[in-house]
């Protein structure tokens, strides 16, 4: 079988041309790897609150309909949040795409084994909980589809993308969730966002 | 009322749920997210009813959390309603709000509180302020229903104003306290 991709190459695939696109990324490598394509106002790299990525592009798509939201993290983060599934299928805000970067690992806590290490097809469950078109890619060239889906907006989009394991050279992002809060808000919606009562 | 029984809602003459609702509309809520608890039942159908309100139902509240943090990303003010018992599946999310300033409104109705039946609603319903103040909230209860509107306003106050967790904790000797339509 041929070796899945590596990370960075499949977040650059789906960054290209990122436009007005606001990405959050899950904590840990997912955080690294948006850092690594390039920081950018737009983005909201997690430091913490495991499992809350998804639930928080959802939160954002829908305060921002007219916005496309990104949210990229990993397995096992999305473990942590398989209810979110369901919250988000009820609500199915088009604007909004969560990509699973999926290497079947805890790759930041010395590469123990995930759930998806065992068989957990997490595009499965998505299906299940009414995310029709959730799926799986395995190799780089299905990216770009993806890609043009997310910009499209026609619906909300799920996706488990496999990529191969190991850790890549951290590159941080700036480690003050109020200075990331507070740039992506202005970028959105302009200066007036420091002082909205 | 009988007050030995599994779920504890207010009389049907209490008002005091439209009073968190104007309180809401008043400070811009639009965005609210709850899992269901039968002493914001009343609550929950005003706001399901206001088209400018969007509700979303959680299958856990550490979820809203989260939800409301992307929310405030997008300029939208969103609060969390839940029951004492789901504070304590909010703990480490709450992190969040703290390291991006985030501000994060919850109300929540007591349970394992004043003449609690359930001995199972005890131990985090006492614990509930505690746990709460441990992760930095400010915490204000309300135990009359005079005493609600006030409460509440504040604590959306004081979460939009200085960009933290803030919560009111209604007390279960308002929820199932009679007022004979009077309050």
């Amino acid at each position: 079988m041929a070796e899945y991709p590596n990370r960075r190459d499949v977040v650059r695939a789906l960054l290209e041309d990122r436009g007005d696109l606001l990405v959050i990324a899950g904590l840990g490598a997912s955080a690294w790897d948006i850092t690594a394509i390039g920081d950018h106002p737009r983005n909201l790299p997690l430091w913490g609150g495991m499992g809350g990525a998804a639930m928080m592009g959802l939160g954002l798509a829908l305060a921002q309909p007219s916005a496309k939201v990104l949210v990229i993290t990993g397995d096992g983060e999305m473990l942590m949040a398989l209810g979110a599934m369901a919250t988000i299928a009820v609500k199915k805000p088009a604007n909004l795409s969560v990509v699973v970067l999926d290497n079947e690992h805890y790759s930041e806590t010395g590469n123990q084994e995930t759930a998806t290490r065992h068989g957990v097809d997490l595009a499965a469950m998505a299906r299940g909980a009414g995310l029709a078109s959730a799926r799986t890619l395995t190799t780089l060239e299905q990216v770009p589809a993806l890609r043009a889906e997310i910009h499209a907006g026609t619906g909300t989009v799920f996706a488990v993308t496999k990529i191969a394991p190991g850790n890549l050279p951290l590159v941080l992002p700036p480690r003050d969730g109020a200075i990331l809060q507070a740039r992506f808000r202005e970028a959105l919606l302009g200066p007036a966002a420091h002082h909205q009562l | 009322m009988d007050r030995d029984k599994l779920e504890m809602r207010p009389d049907a003459g209490a008002d005091w749920p439209d009073r968190i609702y104007d309180a809401l509309k008043a400070n811009g809520i639009t965005q609210v997210a709850l899992v269901p608890d039968a002493g914001h039942s009343r609550l929950i159908k005003r706001c399901l009813a206001d088209n400018e309100m969007t509700v979303v139902t959680l299958t856990t509240e550490e979820e809203g959390v989260a939800l409301l943090c992307g929310a405030w990303l997008g300029g939208v003010k969103g609060v969390l309603l839940m029951q004492s018992s789901g504070v304590g599946n909010c703990i480490n999310m709450l992190s969040l709000s703290h390291i991006h300033r985030t501000p994060l409104p919850m109300i929540v109705t007591m349970r394992g509180d004043f003449a609690e039946f359930n001995p199972a609603q005890i131990p985090m319903g006492q614990a509930t302020q505690t746990v709460l103040e441990a992760m930095g909230t400010i915490v204000h209860r309300a135990d009359r229903p005079e005493d609600v509107a006030e409460t509440v306003d504040a604590t959306l106050r004081l979460a939009f104003n200085t960009f933290r967790p803030a919560a009111t904790l209604l007390g279960q000797r308002l929820i199932g306290a009679k007022t004979f339509g009077k309050d």
